[in-house]
């Protein structure tokens, strides 16, 4: 037998980024006995490195603006694929979360009147994101961090949840995971479950993604028996660095174009004005003079630099496959020409740092180049608006683990917004639900020896693959054949070269000990990886038009008939099976918003 | 590809330095070639990493004697063909190779008080001027690499201090919450409450070192120390305790 320590919480929360800082300290203000988990230190989530802002119709620079038309903004730029009651939800509550953060000691930058300032952002009608100059994350994750250290939740850092556990009613009843300092296995014993385990990007070999972002709370809850919906959305953020090689994929913060940079090929063209949709025609400028005028001026039209990061991310790599790129394969972004030194180190001090010390490049005075990186995946975990529950009893998700709320393409600034309004409402629903079970759920005792046994089995094994080179192929297959622009071949091929990465995955070799060893918790992560990048890759064989982030060569543009469906996907004995099951349609005094523009 | 030759701790208390050499490539920092000497050599080498950007102030470490974010240093600034050092954070307790055990941060940061802020305006803001904010927002630049409470004399030579020093990371933190324009913390809560800022002797190392460029000892430390003897000393206060035996 095993050997491994128990503890028992009303709530687990996996993930200890936004959304899961958030749901703990709600789910402890209702005195519930309150457990986080997070694989990092405390701190050091993937939120940490969102930059521009965080979107709520506060009104505080456009009085104009308002819910409904956040709500508009959001479902046009996830093409309408979103769960339309999500959208809504986020539009009218994000506004009380930054105040609340503000509350709790976040500092944003200020209007002339000493209000919270908001900026421009991709997608946003009005200037919408409330910010701290170009490092939002770091102060949304430091403010929760700050506020949660006081609220008697029990923290687990450097710990990874490997395995959850249910019932005999199928009802969540606890997780499995191991302690990554020493090695130890560990098992939490919960009434309730929220997955707050942020995103998958680390599938392919550009992505701004940290080493996190494995897609973990995704497997979890396939392997739970949970319900994904549109797993092949997954966004391309059109700005990471991509020189040097190093850096390659490191996001740039759409806040450079939001402050006034524009994009331009290497014949020095603005080349966005060649890609506008007719979806934004209306509402986009279709003159340089037009353009320039918007950022002082809003009665005009917006520039085209500030569409959504889907159509911006492939007019880039038209551009550079049209041999019009910059030495690098990328494009220039360029800030310095419209804004003085003083102005760009103040709304923009850590890309003027990350550009200065590691490519070389100062931005108050050169172009950046940039080009797509894999950033976020719109789809995840299908739960009830209103609860953030899963189709598993007891099972709750919130932020990027989450689909639905950002359709087939989020907008920049609705992810912090999105972690926080969920992040609270799974705290709520965790805790309604935990409060409705009198008694501890049933463990599998066999269960949790066996996956317990399995996780160090790549120590007793006799294999030779190495769980780096394993992991470099996944990315590379995924790069190459499910990257921003998708067709059927390809996809097939990815799929044939994740089935056999999975058999050599079973022959992993690891040297060492258990004691912090990244070679094992990469080997562990490989699983999850090779699931998610699964039902990534079917879903996209299966939605078979182009949306938002999902591009398919052979099926250019959006159908009617795919915009009224999720793809969902479920973990079966033949591993992940998709099919189209009906959106849920908004009502008329929504859909109205629609007709009017 | 030019080689480069490292030096790097491995194993616990009892380790060593062992060497290795790794091929790299233009543009990389000392990060990339760690994680390449992990994937083609030494697949258990430990080491914390996030962000790769300098945002999250994971990959600390001391880098030829000097505490770095291994992330933000290019290779370039290496002459090729000179050994490069790559220890752990020497004043925590080691866990393995390049991780140290910063618990004692976490344990730190449970102490010093969360912000109190005054009632809202009627219209339901907080109403602050940016010049007013600008002081906080410097200390919130604080990315918690610990670099700063790592190179600080008064644990690094004397750990027995812990107990009673919070160390310039969270002085920094108290300095911003003393200087939120509309937190509500008494003086002796942030100030004043047994943070050990005595100890410090404003040798600057700590500021030195941030890779956030804040100005601990001047913007922080500095004036908390002023803060903190004006409310221990004000004749007043002194009379009164004479006079009544308040402590």
């Amino acid at each position: 037998m095993p050997d491994f320590e128990t503890h028992e919480y009303d709530v687990l929360v996996i993930g200890a980024g936004g959304a899961g800082l958030r749901a703990a300290v709600e789910s402890s203000s209702r005195g519930l006995k309150t457990g986080l988990v997070c694989k990092s230190l405390l701190g050091k989530a993937h939120t940490v490195m969102a930059e521009g802002g965080m979107a709520a119709a506060m009104g505080n620079v456009w009085s104009e603006d308002n819910w409904q038309v956040h709500f508009r903004d959001t479902m046009r730029g996830g093409k309408m694929l979103n769960n339309w009651r999500m959208a809504q939800i986020h539009a009218q509550e994000s506004p009380d979360r930054v105040a609340e953060l503000e509350e709790w000691g976040a500092l944003f930058d200020r209007t002339p009147d000493g209000k919270i300032s908001q900026r421009d952002f991709g997608g946003h009608r009005y200037a919408r994101l409330a910010h701290v100059g170009d490092r939002t994350g770091l102060e949304m994750i430091r403010t929760l961090q700050q506020h949660a250290i006081h609220q008697g939740i029990d923290v687990y850092q450097e710990c990874t949840i490997n395995r959850l556990f249910k019932d005999d009613e199928g009802r969540i009843s606890g997780a499995v995971g191991y302690w990554r300092e020493s090695g130890k296995a560990i098992l939490f014993r919960a009434k309730a479950i929220i997955l707050a385990t942020g995103g998958l990007c680390k599938i392919w070999s550009i992505t701004s993604n940290s080493w996190e972002g494995t897609g973990d709370g995704h497997a979890l809850a396939l392997h739970a028996g949970a319900d994904m919906i549109d797993m092949e959305c997954v966004q391309f953020h059109p700005t990471g660095m991509v020189w040097p090689p190093s850096v390659r994929g490191i996001l740039v913060t759409e806040g450079v174009r939001g402050d006034g940079g524009t994009l331009r090929n290497s014949d020095g063209d603005r080349f966005m004005f060649n890609y506008i949709p007719k979806m934004f025609a209306a509402e986009t400028a279709d003159t340089e003079e037009e353009a320039d005028r918007w950022y002082d001026d809003k009665t005009v039209r917006r520039t085209p630099d500030l569409l959504p990061r889907d159509e911006v991310a492939r007019a880039i790599n038209a551009e550079v496959k049209a041999g019009r790129g910059s030495p690098h394969g990328g494009v220039f972004l360029d800030i310095a020409t419209r804004r003085d030194s003083d102005y760009i180190q103040r709304r923009l001090p850590s890309m003027y740092h990350q550009f200065m010390q590691l490519a070389g490049v100062d931005i108050t005075s050169e172009s950046m180049e940039v080009g797509p990186t894999a950033h976020y995946a719109m789809g995840g975990v299908r739960v009830e608006p209103e609860t953030a529950a899963s189709t598993v009893p007891g099972l709750f998700a919130a932020g990027e683990v989450a689909g639905g709320m950002h359709g087939s393409n989020r907008l920049g600034g609705n992810s912090l917004s999105d972690l926080v309004v969920f992040g609270r409402r799974a705290g709520i629903g965790a805790a309604d639900y935990a409060e409705g079970i009198d008694a501890m759920p049933d463990i599998d005792d066999v269960a949790v020896n066996e996956r317990i046994t399995l996780m160090q089995s790549p120590f007793a094994g006799t294999g030779k693959e190495n769980p780096y080179t394993l992991h470099r192929e996944l990315q590379d297959t995924m790069q190459l054949n499910v990257g921003i622009i998708r067709t059927e071949s390809e996809m097939n091929t990815a799929l044939e070269d994740i089935a056999s990465l999975r058999e050599r995955a079973a022959n992993v070799a690891v040297e060492g000990n258990v004691q912090y060893n990244p070679g094992w918790h990469l080997a562990l992560d490989l699983e999850h990886m090779l699931h998610v990048a699964e039902a990534i890759t079917k879903g996209a064989l299966e939605r078979k038009e182009s949306r938002g982030g999902h591009t398919r060569d052979d099926f250019p543009g959006p159908t009617e008939a795919f915009g009224k469906v999720n793809v969902v996907g479920r973990m079966t004995e033949d591993g992940v099976q998709v099919q189209q099951e009906p959106l849920s349609q908004m009502p008329a005094e929504l859909a109205k918003l629609f007709e009017e523009a | 590809m030019p080689n480069a030759h490292l030096r790097v701790w491995r194993g616990a208390e009892d380790g060593e330095y062992k060497e290795y050499d790794v091929e790299y490539e233009e543009g990389m920092v000392v990060l990339d070639v760690v994680h390449r000497l992990q994937a083609t050599q030494t697949p258990d080498l430990a080491v914390r990493w996030n962000c790769k950007a300098g945002k999250c102030g994971s990959c600390s470490a001391e880098v030829n004697g000097i505490p770095k974010l291994q992330c933000m240093l290019r290779m370039e600034l290496y002459p090729e063909g000179e050994t490069i050092s790559i220890a752990p954070l020497k004043t925590f307790p080691l866990i393995r190779d390049l991780v140290a055990d910063v618990a004692w941060n976490y344990e730190k940061a449970k102490t010093i008080p969360a912000v109190k802020l005054q009632p809202r305006e009627a219209d339901g803001t907080h109403r602050m001027a940016q010049i007013d904010v600008d002081r906080g927002q410097e200390f919130r630049k604080c990315i918690e690499c610990f670099i700063c409470q790592d190179v600080c004399h008064v644990i690094r030579d004397h750990p027995e201090n812990m107990d009673a020093f919070a160390g310039p990371r969270f002085f920094v933190r108290l300095a911003e919450i003393s200087m939120h324009p509309l937190d509500t913390n008494t003086k002796e809560s942030t100030v004043q409450h047994g943070f050990g800022l005595e100890y410090c002797n404003i040798t600057k190392c700590c500021t030195d070192v941030c890779p956030e460029g804040i100005h601990i000892t001047d913007n922080a430390i500095i004036p908390l120390k002023e803060r903190s003897v004006d409310v221990h000393y004000d004749p007043l206060r002194a009379l009164g305790r004479k006079l009544f035996g308040k402590t």
